[in-house]
């Protein structure tokens, strides 16, 4: 590797550094691969490069170094509940027994994991009201999937196959209907109130004979509570239809109140959210599916099942959707979720929510003194403001703050959603946040909009302080570049 | 607990707010309120909550024992960097990277992966990861469904019975039929049945994996390609074992313009099924269809090199009912995982690794013939095999245990006609003295009028 680089100069890519026959040895050399087999099988080149590990340490240490995660600050991301990721739960999630664990090692000789399972499930089907938890989708969306699945199997056994429809409010999150495409359902979106609500009139005008599955979060994605959810579930399910809980929320209630007792008979959990699992930069991430008694038997396989002091996975359920992936579960995730969950006890959980909807008041009762607040009123674990005033007044944007916001230190929250909130920014402090760190974050913001106002070109021009400038999508999209190609 | 509020910190906020308490805060109507105390884990200080899991890790624990499961898992060896590396908290903290700015490390590995990916299919581009291999070929099966309208999809029987598995559950939802393609009596996909099928029946897609389910090498040939081609069904190769990929030839070089894959073998911890980080590779032809995230290189405001997420039309956050797929969180962590582990072998170490696969699981090969179990296939293969032990292969593997051995996959599990077979896997971790072992306990174990 050359001299070392300033933060902003580019970093090269693996494939520009290295030497063929440099690559550090881990282990001995093999024999030519033609001694094993025809040489018609056989690639005739393999062009990937060769590194040091010290190399290849610098050049992933560099990298880090240009990511911005957790750990490097305060990250008020909205709906992605991002908390502190406690270290104790990596360390579990790595412990030989766990770690080095084969899937398909017999049953009698992975207790110790099956019960990490099966104490997880049974604790989620505590805290949230449901009969039963499928451990094994890899994330929401996937839980969105199979519950939705589910759904259907459920339906056509009934002889109500002509339920193709799912209802899926404004405020949703994309996965939600994109979920209901990928079974061949049809999507109505149903229009939120003035109160940013879902209004049971209007649930009562569109569900009917054809309706299978309402699809809602609660508290919303606008940070507000629908405490008319019970009168939603008894319109839906007096059609005939099934109600789904989407969980990227459930930071905002669990411990004080659970979607089994709202009336939903499927819900997810994100447990990458809620359950301080680290999000990696991606993933992975793990969706807990929970259903109600009636829907125990659709579960995916396999399911943990408990017998005396034994547990087994039970892979014989002949209603069973079947399985959704490889292999059983994120189970490094389980461990650390059930990790979060010793390290908290239902005291501790029903605190956690406390604190994360204190903060987000908190916040938005300090945000609203100098931007707007469509829906000032008690909101739950993150709450919406709106730069639409702001774009009017000074042509300054909810993307010129969130970049502004980046050259504070701090990073964005989400913007330009939900979609129906104009020049959306979408903030969630979560509960391990300090005040301090909170009244950081409001002074950044107050400090942006009045620079808004005073020198709005600054803003305009953000970001200046990271390793590279305002980043031109447009030219991505229109002339893909996906990967580097070696020269010729 | 993680929260750093104190008895005064609250009393500011709740006063700020203009509300008395933290129970007005949360108010919900009556019905909502919990009836009865929640059943949840008890609360531990660190130290005995550390004790706690560990103790129930240790509970009948098999990971001590001699191992010779593979079957779409891998043990093999990772560098001690990789976790050094990927530990770091500004990679394991990080959302999906949405503000690029600050996220130009995490998108380059990305870059990097997807490249990789592509070095080693042979393919145009590869997305930023999907859950696993069995996802990955769901995912592909519906890219060749929009690709070409059909409802119909054919895939080999030598195929990962789980893969088929979970891409039989998606293509429910889609009502979408699967046909399977037989198997010869050499543990291949029959291309000649395959080709007849292709004449008679229009598919969106025909799936092959190379090596398939036993570990045998299991391609298309230059006949069955045509009839696929013929047919305009999309070609898909599927990888359970991305080690293999530094041995034989690409999936590319035999026709797939999809391929689906697992790339656990890169690095990832086996950790009981998952998580693992599935791709999917394609040809420039489908970039529109590819699901999940892909990073692309592009300028900032100043014309310098930057990354960013790109064609974000086709996801689900844009699109929503007209996406390409409901993918949202992938496996980026595992991605980068398997990427470090790419930089650290380099070609030199991954050819190794192949070659000592070869190696060793032809020394088991040699040993469990030599200990009179018959090798069921003849097909050239790559680190794993399949013997026929003659008898139930059930009572064989529970003797084996007996003697400390995980001797590998029942295939009676998932294929009736053998229910005397055992698929077995050796990697460069398997060494002389454990294929002894095996050798020794199977000879015992099969010796003709033992109880087993």
């Amino acid at each position: 590797m050359s001299a070392p680089a300033s933060d902003r100069t580019a970093s090269p890519l693996i494939f520009e550094l290295g030497q063929e026959g440099r690559a550090t040895q881990y282990v001995e050399h093999g024999k030519p691969l033609r001694s094993f087999m025809p040489e018609g099988v056989l690639r005739d080149d393999l062009p990937l490069p060769d590194n040091t590990e010290l190399d290849v340490v610098r050049h992933y240490t560099r990298l880090s170094q240009r990511t911005f995660g957790i750990d490097v600050g305060f990250y008020p991301l909205g709906s992605c509940t991002m908390k502190h990721n406690p270290k104790v739960n990596d360390a579990l999630a790595g412990v030989r027994e766990f770690a080095e664990l084969h899937p398909f090692t017999p049953d009698d000789l992975s207790q110790g994991a099956l019960q990490v399972m099966y104490e997880l499930e049974r604790s989620f089907c505590s805290l949230f009201g449901m009969a039963a938890f499928s451990l094994n989708p890899a994330a929401g969306a996937q839980a969105e999937l199979a519950a939705l699945l589910i759904a259907k199997k459920y339906f056509r056994e009934r002889g109500e196959t002509q339920r193709d429809k799912v209802i899926v409010p404004d405020t949703a999150h994309g996965t939600n209907p994109a979920s209901a495409a990928m079974c061949g359902f049809k999507v109505i979106s149903l229009k939120s109130d003035a109160r940013g609500r879902v209004d049971p009139a209007e649930i009562r005008t569109v569900v009917g004979p054809d309706t299978a599955v309402c699809m809602m979060t609660n508290p919303n994605t606008l940070g507000l509570f629908e405490e008319r959810i019970h009168e939603i579930a008894d319109a839906v399910h007096e059609a005939g239809g099934l109600m789904y809980y989407d969980g990227a929320n459930a930071n905002a209630l669990m411990g004080n109140t659970r979607p089994g007792d709202m009336g939903f008979d499927l819900m997810h959990l994100n447990t990458h959210k809620t359950f301080t699992i680290p999000h990696g930069g991606g993933g992975a991430g793990h969706g807990p599916l929970g259903v109600a008694g009636h829907l125990v038997e659709y579960l995916p396989t396999p399911y943990v099942v408990r017998e005396g002091d034994r547990f087994r996975l039970d892979f014989d359920r002949p209603k069973s959707i079947g399985p959704v992936r490889s292999f059983w579960s994120n189970f490094a995730h389980v461990v650390r979720a059930l990790a979060y969950l010793y390290a908290n006890g239902a005291e501790g959980l029903t605190k956690v929510s406390q604190y994360a909807v204190l903060n987000a008041n908190y916040m938005r009762v300090k945000v609203a003194e100098f931007l707007e607040t469509p829906y000032p009123e008690i909101c739950r674990h993150e709450f919406v403001a709106s730069a639409q005033q702001l774009k009017k007044e000074t042509g300054v944007r909810a993307l010129d703050i969130a970049k502004a916001l980046l050259d504070r230190g701090y990073m964005a929250p989400t913007i330009y959603f939900p979609l129906i909130v104009p020049e959306c920014l979408m903030i969630e402090p979560t509960e391990t946040e300090s005040k301090e760190t909170l009244d950081g974050f409001v002074a950044a913001l107050r400090d942006i909009i009045e620079t808004a106002k005073t020198n709005p070109q600054e803003l305009l021009d953000a970001p200046v302080t990271t390793v590279v400038g305002r980043v031109d999508e447009t030219r991505a999209a229109r002339q893909p570049d996906l990967r580097w190609r070696p020269p010729r | 607990m993680y929260t750093p509020h104190t008895k005064a910190d609250i009393e500011a906020m709740l006063e700020a707010i203009g509300i008395g308490s933290l129970d007005e805060l949360l108010r919900v109507p009556d019905e909502l309120k919990l009836r009865a105390p929640l059943d949840v884990v008890p609360a531990l200080p660190e130290y005995q909550l550390r004790r706690r899991i560990e103790q129930i890790a240790k509970r009948d624990s098999g990971v001590d024992y001699v191992s010779f499961l593979g079957g779409g898992a891998y043990r093999h060896y990772a560098p001690s960097a990789i976790s050094a590396l990927a530990m770091r908290g500004e990679f394991l903290t990080a959302y999906t990277p949405y503000q690029a700015e600050v996220s130009q490390g995490y998108l380059q590995a990305i870059y990097e992966w997807q490249t990789y990916i592509c070095l080693l299919t042979g393919m145009d581009l590869a997305d930023a990861s999907v859950y696993d291999g069995a996802t990955a070929l769901a995912e592909s099966a519906i890219m060749a469904m929009n690709a070409t309208g059909r409802q119909r999809f054919l895939v080999s029987r030598a195929v990962h019975p789980n893969y088929r598995a979970v891409l039989k559950t998606y293509c429910d939802g889609l009502d979408v039929a699967i046909d399977e393609a037989p198997l010869t009596d050499d543990g291949t996909t029959d291309l000649r049945v395959l080709a007849e099928m292709l004449r008679e029946t229009q598919y969106a897609g025909v799936a092959l994996q190379s090596p398939n389910f036993f570990g045998n090498i299991d391609t298309l040939d230059g006949e069955a390609l045509e009839s696929v081609h013929k047919n305009g069904a999309v070609p898909i190769g599927v990888v359970a074992e991305a080690l293999a990929l530094a041995a034989l030839a690409t999936p590319a070089s035999w026709g797939a313009q999809i391929v689906a894959g697992e790339a656990q073998s890169f690095g990832v911890p086996i950790a009981y099924g998952g998580p693992y980080v599935g791709f999917i590779a394609t040809t420039n032809e489908h970039m529109r269809r590819i699901p999940g995230r892909l990073v692309g290189k592009t300028v900032d405001s100043a014309g310098r090199t930057a990354y960013v997420l790109t064609l974000q039309a086709r996801e689900q956050h844009i699109r929503r009912e007209r996406a390409t797929s409901n993918i949202c969180t992938n496996q980026a962590h595992c991605a980068l995982i398997a990427t470090i582990y790419l930089a650290l072998m380099g070609k030199t170490g991954l050819r190794d690794v192949a070659a000592l696969n070869l190696e060793r699981s032809r020394e088991l090969a040699t040993a469990v013939a030599n200990a009179g179990v018959r090798l069921r296939f003849s097909a050239p293969f790559f680190n794993e095999l399949v013997v026929d032990v003659g008898r139930p292969a059930g009572e064989v593997l529970a003797a084996l245990r007996e003697r400390g051995i995980l001797g590998g996959l029942d295939l009676g599990r998932w294929y009736p006609e053998y229910s005397t077979c055992i698929l077995m896997a050796a990697t460069e971790l398997t060494t002389s003295g454990e294929i002894a072992k095996l050798a020794a306990a199977l000879q015992e174990v099969t010796r003709v009028g033992a109880g087993v």
